[in-house]
C-alpha cells in the first residue's frame, strides 16, 4: 500500500466535500449539486488497496453528513457498497480507458444517491422528494460520469509528480551479462 | 476473490456505520461539530477569498461615486428614521390599547445579523449554516428572516455555527395566513426539490377564496414564528382530496437560492 496515495485520495475527498458546501453554481445552473465522492471512490477502488477504500467510505461519508441534515453515518455504507464490488472486479476493468472510467463513474454516481435515499426512506427521516428528484439524479449521474475521467487524470498527475514509486528489482544484472564479442577475422 | 481480509474490511465499515447511526442525537450533533471544525481553516480561506473582490472594488471606487453613495445612504437613513418614529408611536399606542384591554404586552424582537457560510451538499435537504452559534446566544427554533421575508428556523446549534432549516424543507412547516378578507389559514410545506422559490400552502379551507398575488404571512400559530412576517404571494390554487381542502402554490419573497446574509430573531 502506498501511503501517499491514501493521503491524496482522502485529501481529494476532503476538498470535494468542502467544495460541495461552498460552491452553489451547479445548484443554481442545473438545479442539483454534483457529488464527487462516488467518482473519487471509483478511482480508489481501481487503484488503491482495501484499507484506503474503507477509509474513504468512512471519512468521506462522515464529512458529507457533517454538513448535511443527513443522519451521521448514512453516506458511509452507499460509498462502500459501490467501491467494494469495483475493487473485487478491478482486474477485469479496463481502468486506463477514459470511456470505462466514464461508465463506471456514471454507475457509481447513480447508485450512491439512490442507496442513500433508500436508507433515509427506510429510517424515520422524510427527505425532500418529488418528480424533480429524477432530474437531480440525472444531473448527479451525468456530473459524476464526466468528473470521473478528470479525477483519474488529476490524481494520476498528482501521484506521478508528488508521489514515489516502489523500486522494483529485476532479475537482470548488468555485471553478470555475458558479452558476446565479435571475433574479427582478418 | 472473496478473501477473509475483504470481508473484514467490509465488516469494519458496516460496523462503523451502524455505530454512528445508532448514536443518540446529542452525541451525533457533538460529533458533527467536532468533525466540522476540521474544515475551519478552509472556511476561513473561503471567506477571505469572498471578501477580496469586495475590498478590491471598494478600493477602486472614485470619490464622486463614494459621495453619491453617502448622499443616497443619508437620504435613506432620514426616511428610515421618520418611519422608526412613526412605528414607535404606533407601538406605544398598541401598548396602551393592550393595557386597556388587559392583554399581555408584546415584547419587541431583537435582530442579529449572520453570514451564510455553507449549504447542504445533499440535494434532498434545504439547509444552510450560519456563522453564529450558542456563544452568540442562538438556540433551536429561533426564526430566521431577510429583509424580503421569512427564510426558516434554527434547527441545531454548535458553539460557533448554527444550521438553518429553510422554508420548503420537510422539517420546516409554518402556519401561514393569506391576507384576504377571510384571513384563510394553512400550513406551508415543501413543494418540490428543484425550484427553491415555490412552496405549497396546504390545508386551507375548501371555501377559501384565493387570488394570485395575495400576500401570505406567518399566522403566529405554533409558537415558533411571530405573527405577520411576510412569506410570499399566492401563485395559484386548486381543490384537493375531492374538495376536502384547498392547496395553493406560494412564490417566496426571500430568494433562498442566493442567501448571503440573514437576520436571526430573538424574542
Amino acid at each position: 500500500m502506498n501511503p501517499f496515495q491514501t493521503i491524496l485520495i482522502l485529501s481529494a475527498a476532503f476538498l470535494a466535500v468542502f467544495g460541495e458546501t461552498v460552491l452553489s453554481a451547479p445548484r443554481e445552473l442545473l438545479g442539483a449539486q454534483i457529488d464527487l465522492l462516488p467518482a473519487i471512490m471509483v478511482f480508489a477502488a481501481l487503484n488503491a488497496g482495501l484499507p484506503t477504500i474503507a477509509a474513504l467510505a468512512i471519512f468521506g461519508g462522515l464529512w458529507l453528513d457533517t454538513f448535511s441534515a443527513n443522519p451521521l453515518g448514512i453516506s458511509i455504507l452507499p460509498l462502500m457498497l459501490v467501491g467494494f464490488p469495483i475493487y473485487l472486479r478491478r482486474d477485469l476493468i479496463l481502468r486506463d480507458l477514459p470511456f470505462a472510467q466514464f461508465v463506471i463513474g456514471a454507475i457509481a454516481s447513480a447508485l450512491v444517491p439512490a442507496l442513500t435515499l433508500l436508507m433515509l426512506l427506510s429510517g424515520s427521516t422524510e427527505p425532500l422528494l418529488g418528480w424533480g428528484t429524477l432530474w437531480q439524479w440525472l444531473v448527479m449521474t451525468a456530473g459524476g460520469a464526466v468528473a470521473t475521467p478528470f479525477i483519474f487524470a488529476l490524481m494520476d498527475w498528482c501521484n506521478g509528480s508528488l508521489g514515489y514509486k516502489l523500486r522494483t528489482e529485476v532479475s537482470f544484472r548488468p555485471d553478470r551479462e555475458i558479452r558476446h564479442r565479435k571475433i574479427l577475422k582478418y | 476473490m472473496f478473501k477473509q481480509k475483504n470481508y473484514l474490511a467490509l465488516g469494519a465499515v458496516v460496523l462503523v456505520a451502524i455505530i454512528l447511526l445508532s448514536l443518540p442525537s446529542r452525541v451525533t450533533s457533538r460529533l458533527k461539530m467536532a468533525v466540522g471544525s476540521w474544515f475551519l481553516p478552509l472556511f476561513g480561506l473561503a471567506s477571505a477569498g469572498q471578501q477580496l473582490p469586495a475590498d478590491l472594488a471598494d478600493s477602486v471606487l472614485t470619490r464622486h461615486e463614494l459621495l453619491r453613495q453617502v448622499d443616497n445612504l443619508r437620504r435613506e437613513n432620514q426616511q428610515l428614521r421618520s418611519q422608526a418614529v412613526q412605528s414607535l408611536a404606533i407601538a406605544r399606542e398598541n401598548d396602551q390599547l393592550r393595557n386597556l384591554l388587559g392583554w399581555q404586552r408584546q415584547s419587541p424582537w431583537r435582530l442579529k445579523l449572520a453570514n451564510v457560510v455553507m449549504r447542504d451538499p445533499a440535494n434532498w435537504w434545504r439547509t444552510v449554516q450560519i456563522d453564529l452559534g450558542s456563544r452568540d446566544g442562538l438556540r433551536e427554533n429561533l426564526p430566521v428572516i431577510t429583509s424580503a421575508g421569512l427564510v426558516g428556523r434554527v434547527s441545531s446549534v454548535s458553539l460557533t455555527r448554527a444550521q438553518i432549516v429553510l422554508i420548503g424543507d420537510p422539517n420546516c412547516r409554518v402556519s401561514a395566513t393569506v391576507e384576504n378578507p377571510a384571513r384563510d389559514i394553512g400550513v406551508i410545506v415543501a413543494s418540490g426539490p428543484v425550484d427553491t422559490s415555490l412552496v405549497d400552502l396546504t390545508y386551507l379551507a375548501s371555501s377559501a377564496n384565493l387570488k394570485p398575488g395575495q400576500s401570505v404571512v406567518t399566522s403566529g400559530l405554533g409558537g415558533v414564528f411571530p405573527k405577520g412576517i411576510p412569506i410570499g404571494q399566492v401563485v395559484d390554487s386548486r381543490s384537493v382530496e375531492f374538495g376536502l381542502y384547498t392547496d395553493a402554490r406560494v412564490k417566496l419573497n426571500a430568494n433562498l437560492g442566493s442567501l448571503e446574509q440573514v437576520w436571526v430573531l430573538f424574542p
